[in-house]
């Protein structure tokens, strides 16, 4: 009862339950949001009914995810302080600035853009309407931006000084938050993963109806979009994910060495970098590994002789510096998350590559199979997203902020693990009521395909006619 | 002033932004059971806000954010201190979000009615918890010498608390259906004329004696002349929706909301968070705040894009400035 009554581990469970669940949401959002502003561009430009229709429809998609994003998103602005008091009081003064920033500069923007966006149709001219799409999309990653700075102050905290007397970090230096090395990688790499989501979606959204040999006209581009668009941004997100790798060894060596299981520092060919390794399950001791050598040396510093610091080596080190504890994260999570991170998102890249190949120079595979596979896979990016973030979230336990507070003294003191329990609950039960209904929903709407446009004047097949603007309700 | 004291109304600024913006979204789903005869009705009904509701929202996202970083201790000793009931208004926020979008994803009357009713809930709870939450505030509460909140979530409801919830609650249901008057015709604007008069009687008392109670027992110079700002533009109000003057009964009912936030603040002033206890744990401007550092930044973003925000907002409800009526919505696009 103790144990299940804890409010650490509690608002830890609820926090990662929480946030991963937003961020199921965001990273469509951010990929859509661009997706859409492309095709509206292209529409405004070209006038080809095609790309209306398809901002009609993948904007219908977008809204339904949208939605979910910013009701989930009020949660995360809250819990801070709700579970995590003492940390907001101890890093508030520094950490809170790019909140505000976001809500400020990113928030407003999307909010107020959206609701043009949606309803101005008919009541902004066509340019003036495009305007108000980009503008979204422009917020949803500005706000990115701005958590991720947040974050990276988590991972490694810069431009701050200590208040003994107020026991707490305080803000010098808000060009050094905002331009954390940790930030300026991550940043990249999150934007471009979020654009291997929504390539995901695309092209399973396209193949269901290729499969069905329908909507051909408009799903045949979407699906040309979808894959280069995997393709291109996979690239990005492996070398900005090089970058970051670089940062993190030199910020937080200790979440390389868990990321690699590796418990003695070792050089050159020894750092190598395992591609499965099968160990006792707490593991400390490796039974068999397939192993690349002299990758780890590699990712880490870019040369091929490098040393890569070990487990044990940096738990002495920190014992030294910080005071008796222990400083290693759980190893099983962060090995395994970080090999699947990469593993799920390259295997995604590879079906986009094989798409692309298949579908070259105007041909269409016949073979169900291989639409089907396109439509299974889709969850892959996102699923790689998630563990990623598990991994550099659960990697920099035991701390809070990296070198500063650690995760158990952050907790609210006042708040009892009730309270906590029934707020894990009534979050489960609606995030996961929620969850289905979403998901019908993005379903149904997916699987109905785009609709035709009506246009003016009694010849449909006239080329020169435009479309009928009509107002959206609700 | 000094920087302190200077976000101190920035973020009085922002909660009156707010209770005035979002308080007519709550009360406009507030008003559904009442105004709203069958679906075309609360389709109408839905769309006075729904080009703008989001962007009201993010008023308490920016006012949350602001007080994070410009006085974290008070974030943190309001936000942990009050968790169940803040609990209770982000669900309702989350149902009541996402039934406007998925509201019309189906056409069933039983899809439909399950998300008015979320709507309407999802309105009344944070209307009513928000005010229970400010009086509570300005009443003061229990705080340890860490500045913890050391009362249970049953001590936020006393009696002073729960007339300031039932004042808030009021307030926004008369602006919602002042607001629904003022955007929509024929008879739905009738209709909520009607309502308005009555809900206006209603308000008028139990505000009255919110604010009688506010002024004697916290009252400031300055609150009780916001209290009284307030009050006769309450009174005004209703008199302008009586005569049919729609524009000016709206216009009124947010001079109304933003006087009572203002008179909750300068009651406050100089605390943020009074302790009933002992005053020596009180939370106050200048032991909450932010290094002058951490406020120099953020004074001179919020200078610059505060007005941005403003002039972009102002924009889009001029945009929409039109009233909607049945015919719209038979007319347009599903
Ligand atoms: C589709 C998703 C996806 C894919 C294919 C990859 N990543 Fe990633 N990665 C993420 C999605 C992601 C993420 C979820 O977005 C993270 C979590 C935190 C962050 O900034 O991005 C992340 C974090 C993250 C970190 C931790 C940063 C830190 O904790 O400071 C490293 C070192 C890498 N990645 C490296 C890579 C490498 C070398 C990849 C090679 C292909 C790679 N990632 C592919
Ligand atoms: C969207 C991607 C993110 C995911 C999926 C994610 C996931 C997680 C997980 C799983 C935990 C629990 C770790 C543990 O206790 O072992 C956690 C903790 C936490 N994260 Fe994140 N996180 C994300 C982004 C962020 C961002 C952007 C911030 C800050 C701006 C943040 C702040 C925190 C805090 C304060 C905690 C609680 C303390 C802790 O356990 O370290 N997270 N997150
Ligand atoms: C734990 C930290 C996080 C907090 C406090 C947070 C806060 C919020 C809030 C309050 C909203 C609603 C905005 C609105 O009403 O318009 C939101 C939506 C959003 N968040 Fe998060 N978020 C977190 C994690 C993340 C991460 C890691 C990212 C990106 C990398 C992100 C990107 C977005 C985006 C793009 C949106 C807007 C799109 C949408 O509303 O769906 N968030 N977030």
């Amino acid at each position: 009862m103790e144990d299940l009554l804890d409010p650490l581990a509690l608002s830890r469970w609820q926090f990662g339950l929480t946030t991963i669940y937003h961020f199921l949401f965001v990273p469509i959002t951010i990929g859509m949001a661009s997706v859409v502003a492309v095709y509206q561009t292209m529409w405004v430009r070209t006038g080809k009914i095609v790309y209306l229709q398809l901002v009609h429809f993948l904007g219908k998609i977008f809204l339904i995810n949208f939605a979910m994003g910013v009701v989930t998103g009020i949660v995360q602005e809250f819990q801070f302080g709700m579970n995590w008091s003492n940390y907001s009081r101890f890093v508030g003064d520094v950490f809170g600035a790019p909140l505000a920033l976001e809500g400020l500069l990113a928030f407003f923007l999307e909010a107020t853009f959206i609701g043009l966006w949606i309803f101005g149709w008919d009541k902004l001219p066509p340019k003036l309407h495009l305007v108000t799409i980009w503008a979204v999309a422009v917020g949803t990653i500005l706000s990115a931006y701005f958590i991720i700075a947040a974050n990276a102050f988590m991972q490694n905290p810069v431009g701050y000084t200590i208040n003994e007397a107020k026991g707490r970090a305080e803000l010098v230096d808000i060009g050094a938050v905002l331009t954390n090395p940790v930030a300026l990688a991550a940043f990249p790499h999150t934007i471009l993963a979020a654009f291997m989501v929504t390539a995901g979606v695309m092209i399973a959204v396209a193949a269901w109806h290729l499969k069905r040999n329908q909507n051909i006209e408009t799903m045949r581009p979407t699906l040309k979009f979808g894959l280069w668009l995997m393709v291109g941004a996979f690239a990005g997100t492996a070398l900005s994910g090089d970058q970051l790798s670089l940062v993190m060894v030199d910020t937080q060596p200790m979440k390389m060495a868990a990321a690699e299981a590796m418990y003695n520092t070792s050089t050159g060919a020894d750092a190598s970098f395992s591609i499965f390794t099968l160990g006792t399950p707490d593991g400390v001791h490796e039974l068999f590994s397939i192993r690349i050598p002299y990758l780890l040396s590699f990712l880490s510093t870019h040369t091929f002789d490098g040393t890569v610091e070990g487990i044990n080596d940096l738990q002495a080190q920190y014992v030294q510096l910080y005071g008796p504890g222990d400083y290693t994260p759980v190893i099983w999570v962060t090995y395994w998350a970080f090999r699947w991170m990469i593993g799920l998102g390259a295997a995604h890249a590879l079906v986009a590559v094989v798409g692309l190949w298949l579908t070259r120079k105007g041909r269409t595979p016949t073979a169900k199979w291989v639409w089907t596979i396109a439509i299974w896979a889709s969850p892959m990016s996102l699923l790689a997203m998630s563990v990623g973030w598990v991994f550099t979230e659960m990697g920099r336990q035991p701390w809070i902020v990296f070198s500063l507070m650690k995760t158990s003294d952050a907790v609210s003191p006042n708040v009892s693990g009730l309270e906590v329990l029934i707020s894990i609950i009534a979050f489960t039960i609606v995030y996961g009521i929620l969850a289905v209904v979403e998901f019908r929903l993005i379903l149904k709407t997916a699987q109905k395909g785009p609709e035709p446009i009506e246009l003016e004047g009694d010849d449909p097949e006239d080329p020169a006619a435009k479309p009928i603007v009509r107002a959206t309700v609700y | 002033m000094d920087l302190p004291t200077l976000w101190f109304w920035i973020v009085a600024a922002l909660f009156v932004g707010y209770f005035v913006l979002d308080g007519f979204d709550f009360g406009v789903g507030m008003s559904l059971p009442f105004l709203g005869k069958d679906d075309t009705d609360r389709r109408v009904l839905i769309n006075t806000i729904g080009p703008v509701w989001d962007l009201n929202e993010t008023w308490v996202i920016v006012a949350g954010a602001a007080i994070f970083a410009a006085f974290p201790e008070w974030y943190a000793t309001l936000f942990s201190g009050f968790y169940l009931a803040l609990l209770l208004i982000l669900l309702a926020l989350i149902i009541r979000g996402v039934s406007f979008e998925y509201r019309h994803q189906r056409p069933e009357l039983a899809w439909k009615r399950r998300f008015d009713l979320m709507i309407t809930v999802g309105s009344a709870v944070p209307a009513f918890l928000w005010g229970v939450a400010f009086a509570n505030i300005v009443q003061g509460v229990p705080l340890d010498a860490d500045h913890n909140f050391t009362g249970t979530f049953f001590s936020l409801l006393n009696p002073y608390a729960l007339l300031g919830g039932l004042t808030t609650l009021l307030l926004f249901f008369t602006h919602g259906v002042y607001f629904v008057a003022l955007k929509t015709d024929g008879e739905i604007r009738a209709r909520a004329r009607r309502l308005g008069v009555r809900a206006s009687i209603l308000t008028i008392m139990v505000a009255a004696g919110f604010l009688a109670w506010t002024v004697l027992a916290f009252g400031t110079l300055l609150g009780t002349a916001f209290a009284a700002v307030a009050a006769v533009a309450l009174i005004g109000s209703a008199i302008a929706n009586g005569r049919g003057r729609e524009g000016t009964a709206f216009a009124l009912m947010a001079v109304t909301i933003a006087a009572a936030v203002l008179a909750l603040f300068s009651s406050l002033f100089p605390a943020v968070m009074p302790a009933s206890n002992d005053v020596a744990n009180s939370l106050t401007i200048a032991n909450a705040s932010s290094s002058t550092y951490t406020l120099t930044i953020m004074s001179w973003t919020a200078l610059i894009f505060l007005p941005l925000v403003l002039a972009y907002q102002a924009w889009t409800y001029w945009t929409f400035r039109k009233r909607i009526t049945r015919a719209h919505i038979d007319a347009a696009a599903h």
